[in-house]
């Protein structure tokens, strides 16, 4: 019989292709340089972890709902430099915030632009600046905690960590509160290209910050953005982190946020999709001790043929932790979303409360939805809650509004910005809200 | 107040109207003339509210028969949006949330497009402002109610106390308020009926739909019409409406069921 043989001989040249596109993907991450013998081992190291895994397919329950075969068309190839034309910096300046005018690391490409970023009048005892230019005492003090996560071997975080040669650090010592928004602006202009931004951000016992990590394009052509960004929150420390990703729609990007939290430390974490053909972005919490508060807010806004993808996990691991997530979907014409929220409340952790909520607004029939609340309890004096709503714009609401002299369109656009609100308005600044406005 | 030669607002002829393909109203009429102010009573399920959606363009509706005249214009003819600007104004029976808008833009954005309907220029955020503040004590609103998103957070009688605001700016030429009155303790329904009281003149006219008499001790109608079935069985002064008070409709649906 032929057929079995067919059928099989696809499934493995399928297979063929995806090994050969991470090799791919491998060789290029490792042509970035670095002269860090302890960088180098770490690359080392993950290459390793790269090549002992397969580049994801549908058959893979984590990416199930997100098919990555587009992407394994594109061809990509180094990164240009860090160079924006002259004629394209107005276009970038639009990104800028007025709150962190001064607080600002710009990398163009993954690579640090020193010309873009502004770093004036800040505290002593935070640290700031690009991973190499940072003397070798701070350096020696980041190897503890770079690629250090819980989930740094998985297949793209151990590829962005293939190819690391720079980052983005923010460090703030122990008791010192930053007032100051503090601006990563990740830019894309180099295309076709992998583009692999990295972060670290590192708040001492009772410290506390507040980071806009945000994802831009100056560009039309199609690139891959594999993002990781690393946050340690020591004891008592507070974090409110935004995430902005806002790329072209010929992109891909995935995209990775690892937290570890301390014992009583608190992090938010706002994130805003709106970019990219093809988007993923991974949250992964893991808590270190107890009564740590998590707060996630999430909002993916997707047109056209767009797919959005969040997944997040939540690993409550220690007593009186609590957790507040909601992701809001917004998907019109043929876009797709995807949601998939892990929580995780193994038995020693008692007296957690934990909750989540996907809601989800569709304003096409074509556009579609998957949505996976996963919920994994062991101990038995938890609150944990979850729920998932999947709703279109009602005629009723739409007729309230056209009864107040609005007309339709522009009661549904009215409609559709109050239901993204309650995850902007948690954005900590106004000019950032005034950009995302829908 | 009844007026005899005054200019008819609203004339309605034979109405009927499907909801998801059953029969509701089964032939309306009813005429309005300006300075008049009308109340529909009647038991659950007689038509009275979607006399009220049909008058305003909801679209889950669906007009099978009769017309309606709006100051000489076919209503029916009009987006609900354009009937709002043109002066129709239906005070809802559940007032939706909008967060994220806050009141006050709400009330502008909803004014201007009824400026611009009208030929005028739009009124900027501080002209808008002063005007606002002088219509707050018509319903008896704090100001700090303008910052808050549209009705989120409102108790009942805040929602429908917004209702009023809201008409209170637009200025309607025919107001329709459905059941405005379900749900008020006295004191919010002496609020609403004294707002609605200020905003009724010479120029305008009030279709009051309501399910309890007492509404009616405040707001003073010149008519009263008992709906049953889809369809108007008995108009009288505001006296039938203290009959109905004291008998029911059980009365009135049985006459109609000899006749």
């Amino acid at each position: 019989m032929s057929i079995p043989s067919t059928s099989v001989s696809v499934t493995s040249s399928a297979a063929q292709t995806r090994a050969a596109y991470l090799s791919h993907l491998l060789a290029l991450a490792q042509r970035s340089e670095t002269t860090l013998p302890w960088l180098r081992e770490l690359r080392d190291h993950a290459a390793v972890r790269v090549q002992e895994q397969t580049f994801p397919s549908t058959r893979d329950e984590e990416w199930r709902f997100t098919d990555l075969s587009d992407l394994l068309a594109v061809e990509l190839a180094e990164v240009g430099g860090a160079e924006v034309q002259a004629a394209k910096l107005a276009e970038l300046a639009k990104f800028y915030l007025p709150e962190a005018d001064q607080s600002r690391l710009v990398f163009v490409n993954g690579i640090y632009a020193p010309q873009l970023s502004s770093l004036h009048h800040l505290p002593e005892g935070l640290t700031i600046g690009n991973l190499v230019n940072l003397p070798e005492a701070a350096q020696q003090h980041l190897q503890t905690y770079l690629a250090k996560q819980t989930g740094a071997e998985e297949v793209f975080t151990a590829l962005n960590t293939s190819g690391l040669s720079d980052a983005a650090v923010v460090q703030v010592r122990k008791n010192l509160v930053v007032e100051t928004p503090i601006h990563l602006l990740f830019v894309s202009t180099s295309s076709p290209a992998l583009i692999q931004p990295r972060a670290l951000v590192i708040a001492e016992p009772n410290s506390a910050l507040t980071i806009i990590e945000d994802h831009v394009t100056l560009n039309e052509g199609v690139y891959f953005t594999n993002s990781v960004t690393e946050i340690w929150l020591g004891d008592n420390a507070q974090a409110n982190h935004t995430r902005v990703q806002r790329d072209n729609l010929a992109a891909f990007h995935i995209g990775k946020t690892a937290v570890s939290q301390a014992r009583t430390s608190r992090y938010t974490c706002t994130v805003v999709n709106l970019g990219a053909k093809l988007a993923r972005h991974h949250l992964g919490i893991h808590q270190t001790g107890e009564q740590t508060e998590t707060t996630l807010n999430g909002l993916t806004v997707l047109h056209g043929e767009q797919v959005g993808d969040t997944h997040s996990t939540i690993a409550l691991t220690k007593p009186y932790g609590t957790t507040r997530q909601i992701q809001k979907n917004i998907v019109d014409d043929r876009a797709h979303a995807v949601f998939n929220g892990k929580v995780f409340v193994p038995k020693e952790a008692q007296l957690t409360d934990a909750g989540q909520l996907n809601r989800n607004l569709l304003l096409s029939s074509k556009a579609r939805v998957d949505t996976k609340p996963q919920l994994e309890i062991v101990a038995d004096n938890v609150k944990c809650t979850h729920g998932a709503t999947v709703g279109q714009l009602e005629t009723d609401e739409v007729f309230y509004l056209q009864s107040r002299g609005i007309d339709a369109d522009s009661a549904r656009k009215l409609l559709v910005h109050a239901f993204a609100y309650e995850v902007i308005e948690s954005i900590p600044l106004a000019s950032l809200r005034q950009h995302i406005q829908l | 107040m009844v007026i005899g030669n005054s200019d008819v607002i609203l004339s309605v002829k034979d109405l009927t109207a499907n909801v998801d393909e059953t029969p509701i109203l089964k032939g309306i009429n009813l005429e309005i003339k300006a300075g008049e102010i009308h109340a529909i009573m009647g038991p659950n399920g007689s038509g009275k509210s979607t006399l009220s959606k049909v008058l305003a363009g909801h679209p889950a509706y669906e007009v099978t028969g009769g017309e309606v005249s709006y100051l000489g214009q076919n209503l029916l003819d009009m987006e609900p949006e354009d009937r709002a600007r043109s002066g129709v104004f239906l005070a809802f029976q559940y007032p939706l949330e909008i967060p994220g808008v806050s009141n006050l833009d709400f009330l502008r954005v909803a004014y201007n497009s009824k400026r611009k309907h009208e030929g005028l220029e739009e009124l900027d955020a501080f002209d808008f402002d002063d005007l606002v503040q002088e219509k707050l004590g018509i319903v008896k609103m704090d100001a700090a109610f303008l910052n808050r998103s549209v009705n989120e957070g409102f108790s009942g009688g805040e929602k429908k106390r917004n209702e009023i605001l809201q008409m209170a700016i637009l200025e309607p030429k025919l107001g329709i308020l459905d059941e405005t009155d379900s749900g008020l303790d006295i004191d919010a329904l002496r609020i609403v009926a004294n707002g609605v009281n200020q905003l009724a003149h010479s120029n305008n006219a009030m279709l009051v739909i309501t399910h309890y008499q007492r509404l009616l001790e405040y707001i003073i109608p010149d008519y009263v019409h008992v709906m049953a079935n889809g369809r108007i069985i008995r108009t009288g002064g505001k006296e039938l409406a203290l009959e109905l008070e004291e008998r029911g409709y059980d009365w009135l649906l049985e006459a109609e069921a000899v006749v």
